[in-house]
């Protein structure tokens, strides 16, 4: 082979192999990412049962119930609107009511979201930017330091 | 005093850096010898004052000097010793201090072993180092001043975040600091070659053991970094795809493919080119990390603080760096005389696709953890890429690349022999297959853990039977094999523990993925659990102070079939000053495996939420990067390679200029097996 096949071999298989990444890249980011809703977004479109999605807020006060064997439910809130949430599970050590928190699941038939994730970060004045955000547009927000 | 003492140092580092940015380039282009010697000495002098300003930083934070902003913020006055060193580099300015500080120890590495390298090689490499530590010293000075003062200064400072109280922040920062920023050396060498529009299968060899050094360092603090996330979180997880773990795995996926088609231009001199723009990118996915990590765009347990003039400085660095490097690439890169040729089926052929699949497989987390910032400038929309985007994409490529590893050390250089690499892994094959069908036939449905754990064996036997076969095992005397093995070259047994390294670790993620076994329950003082073969049982809470904090620990004795194997202390940690809590794991070893215990609040009625895991194999994971590092390793020290040993190639390098004649392919060191 001359060096003008053989580079262009070497470019057919690059190609070939660029174009199977992009489409299974393609692929995955219509059908494997998860949307980050607000309990606002979550009341006003109702997403179907079984749709995973991110959903953040604060915790809202009194609202933490322990079940027995390390159920808890508890709802999120952005002041506006409220969503029930249950998680089985270890809550994050920085879990506590009226903190930031996300948490990411599916929604069950009840309009429930069964979450299996639970995100509070690890520093108390830490908030999660998606849930900052979210309480500036709902009008809740107290300022730079998250709302004790 | 000595505050201020760091801070000037600090400034004259910055000053020096500039010095070091202009003459050592003017001297290279006007062939003045004595302008192109003053990079050295300049380096020298980088390091030192950098050096200082690490002193007093780190004075300041032992002697807990509240007048410090810095300190005020990150220490308390009754954290333990380790934690007031390590807590310099738990924020933002101490760790672009930490940045800037492994930049000019590489830059003075450079400018002392560097005796050998070609004077006008040299001295623009140190001046392409120059520049990356100006713009840093920069940024730092003008954004992030860690040696800002407060007045009056308080009495108690605010603490470390206690999840970073702990061993892991004194290994795992500056580890892959050295590693990220290790791989600058390449980029300057890359820069200084294109600058001087001359390339050869000598300036491989010196960039080569610079790239294997940092790549060892990332690839211990990758390990290290995940261990750290495993053991300290509490809910078991090593990897999270999180945008800070893909920012350092990116450089190590560029950094692997670099080190690979360097070998390709020692041994070969082909790829030249394209092994110039992979020492470029690598560098360029570091400035990317640091970006990522630093500006807050990304949020992340990373993230220290978000300042927008922050992110903006950095992101103006990283405009400048990779616009810069790539415009050069594309004005002075097809001015380089190509390399040598090879076919399709050759080591050559092989690491070519090692390297195609490295960098697809690059660009698919690139892709994955820059799609969510793109989607939302697009749309508004917020979305996640997580897990499944970045497993199902990434590890169907990383698959095929695995799939392959034993090939590429089967073929020989120029024309290789596909067919016969075949029969001569036979042996590997069969026994992959074996182990794929016992575990696939008994549960007909983990067909992917079968498969998976299968690909491990393959390229773990792989490895083993390329290297019998080089010391001649079984088929010579058992003493013969031995001096033979005792003989290997270094880069040799790299090779053969890096890819046997890879394959453990797969084995370690297969199985820790597929056979975790997990149990979360309340359990009172009394109960017995049952996991995996052992039976736990809590026989009572502990209350007990530390130095900074007050803990409650749960102690759990560890039966198996009734025998008391071991006892287990998870705990919950309180800390006063930033009234935060945190989890102490309790891991016990078993082998390979591992039982990971972690425990929760205690309710009301007595029972503490426990989480309880069962992880088969999980130490693979760590234990494989760790054989890798090591293999690296062991390639550094070949006596080959070794900076500053004379070259025992036949074409010794003339003094002063380098070899001119990139004419015939160097001979180089020719591989054992040939």
């Amino acid at each position: 082979m001359t060096r003008k096949q053989r580079r262009l071999t070497l470019i057919a298989v690059a190609g070939l192999v660029i174009a199977a990444a992009g489409a299974l890249v393609l692929y995955a980011l219509t059908d494997k990412i998860v949307f980050f809703n607000s309990p606002s977004d979550i009341v006003a479109k109702h997403p179907k049962p079984g749709t995973r999605i991110r959903l953040g807020g604060l915790v809202r006060e009194g609202s933490v119930e322990r079940g027995g064997n390390a159920h808890v439910a508890f709802e999120v809130t952005d002041g506006v609107a409220s969503v029930p949430v249950a998680y089985v599970g270890i809550l994050p050590d920085l879990f506590r009511e009226g903190q930031g928190v996300v948490t990411e699941g599916a929604f069950d038939a009840s309009g429930k979201l069964q979450a299996d994730t639970v995100l509070a970060k690890h520093d108390e004045r830490y908030m999660p930017k998606e849930v900052a955000e979210a309480l500036k547009k709902s009008g809740e927000w107290r300022g730079d330091t998250p709302p004790k | 005093m000595i505050v201020e003492i760091g801070h000037f140092a600090l400034v004259l580092a910055f000053a020096l850096a500039l010095v070091q940015s202009v003459l050592p380039v003017w001297g290279a282009r006007s062939g003045d010898a004595r302008l192109m010697a003053t990079a050295g000495p300049s380096a020298l002098g980088q390091f030192l004052f950098v050096a200082i300003t690490a002193a007093a930083l780190i004075h300041a934070h032992v002697v807990s000097d509240f007048s410090v902003v810095n300190v005020v913020e990150n220490s308390h006055s009754l954290k333990p010793l380790l934690y007031k060193i390590t807590g310099v580099w738990g924020n933002h300015e101490g760790s672009m201090l930490l940045w800037v500080a492994i930049l000019a120890l590489f830059g003075g590495l450079v400018a002392f072993f560097g005796g050998n390298l070609p004077a006008s090689l040299k001295a623009n490499v140190l001046a392409v180092q120059a520049w990356i530590a100006s713009a840093f010293y920069l940024f730092i000075l003008s954004t992030s001043n860690p040696f800002a003062r407060i007045s009056p200064a308080p009495i108690e400072g605010n603490d470390l975040n206690p999840v970073l109280q702990d061993i892991g922040l004194a290994i795992h920062p500056p580890l892959l600091y050295l590693g990220y920023v290790g791989f600058s050396i390449a980029f300057s060498f890359a820069v200084a070659a294109l600058l001087d529009g001359r390339i050869d299968a000598a300036w491989a060899r010196w960039v080569r053991p610079w790239s294997l050094a940092a790549w060892i360092c990332l690839t211990l603090g990758i390990a290290m970094g995940s261990y750290w996330a495993y053991y300290t979180l509490g809910w078991g997880g090593w990897w999270f795809w999180d945008p800070v773990e893909n920012a350092s795995f990116m450089p190590w996926l560029a950094g692997t493919a670099l080190l690979h088609s360097a070998i390709v231009m020692e041994k070969r001199d082909a790829l030249k080119i394209w092994t110039i723009l992979l020492a470029i990118l690598t560098f360029s996915l570091s400035l990317l990390g640091t970006f990522l990590v630093r500006s807050g765009v990304l949020t992340s347990v990373h993230a220290f603080a978000t300042d927008p003039a922050r992110g903006v400085f950095i992101l103006a660095i990283l405009v400048l760096f990779i616009g810069g490097s790539l415009t050069l690439f594309a004005w002075r890169a097809p001015g380089l005389k190509p390399g040598g040729l090879f076919a399709p089926i050759s080591r050559e052929g092989a690491l070519v696709f090692n390297n195609l699949f490295l960098t697809v497989g690059c660009a698919i987390v690139l892709v994955g953890t820059l799609y969510p910032l793109v989607y939302e400038m697009a749309t508004g929309a917020k979305i996640t890429v997580g897990p499944p985007y970045f497993n199902l994409v990434f590890g169907a490529f990383i698959a095929v690349l695995l799939a392959a590893v034993p090939f590429g050390p089967m073929l020989a250089w120029k024309r290789g022999d596909l067919l016969g690499a075949a029969e001569r892994l036979w042996f590997a094959f069969a026994l992959a297959a074996i182990v794929t069908i016992a575990i696939w036939w008994p549960s007909t449905g983990a067909l992917l853990t079968a498969l998976g754990i299968g690909l491990a064996v393959w390229v773990m036997a792989g490895a083993v039977v390329e290297w019998a076969m080089r010391i001649r095992l079984l088929r010579a005397p058992l003493g013969e094999s031995l001096s033979r093995a005792w003989g290997l070259p270094g880069a040799t047994w790299g090779m053969t523990l890096a890819h046997f390294g890879i394959g453990m670790a797969v084995l370690g993620i297969v199985s820790e993925s597929s056979w975790n076994e997990e149990r979360i329950l309340a359990m009172k003082p009394g109960e017995v659990v049952t996991i995996g073969d052992y039976q736990v049982a809590l026989d009572g809470m502990i209350p007990r102070k530390g130095e900074n904090y007050a803990e409650e620990a749960a102690h759990l004795s560890i039966r198996r079939g009734g025998a008391l194997v071991t006892y287990l202390e998870p705990s919950r940690r309180m800390f006063a000053t930033r009234r935060m809590a945190t989890s102490q794991t309790g891991i016990a070893t078993f082998g390979f495996s591992q039982l990971y215990i972690a425990l929760g609040e205690t309710d009301k009625t007595g029972a503490s939420a426990v989480r309880l895991y069962w992880k088969p194999l999980v130490t693979l994971i760590w234990l494989g990067p760790l054989i890798m590092a090591l293999g690296g390793l062991a390639s550094l020290l070949d006596r080959r390679r070794r900076i500053g040993a004379p070259v025992p190639a036949r074409k010794p390098v003339s003094k002063g200029g380098g070899p001119k004649d990139s004419g015939p392919p160097a001979p180089a060191a020719p591989m054992a097996a040939e």
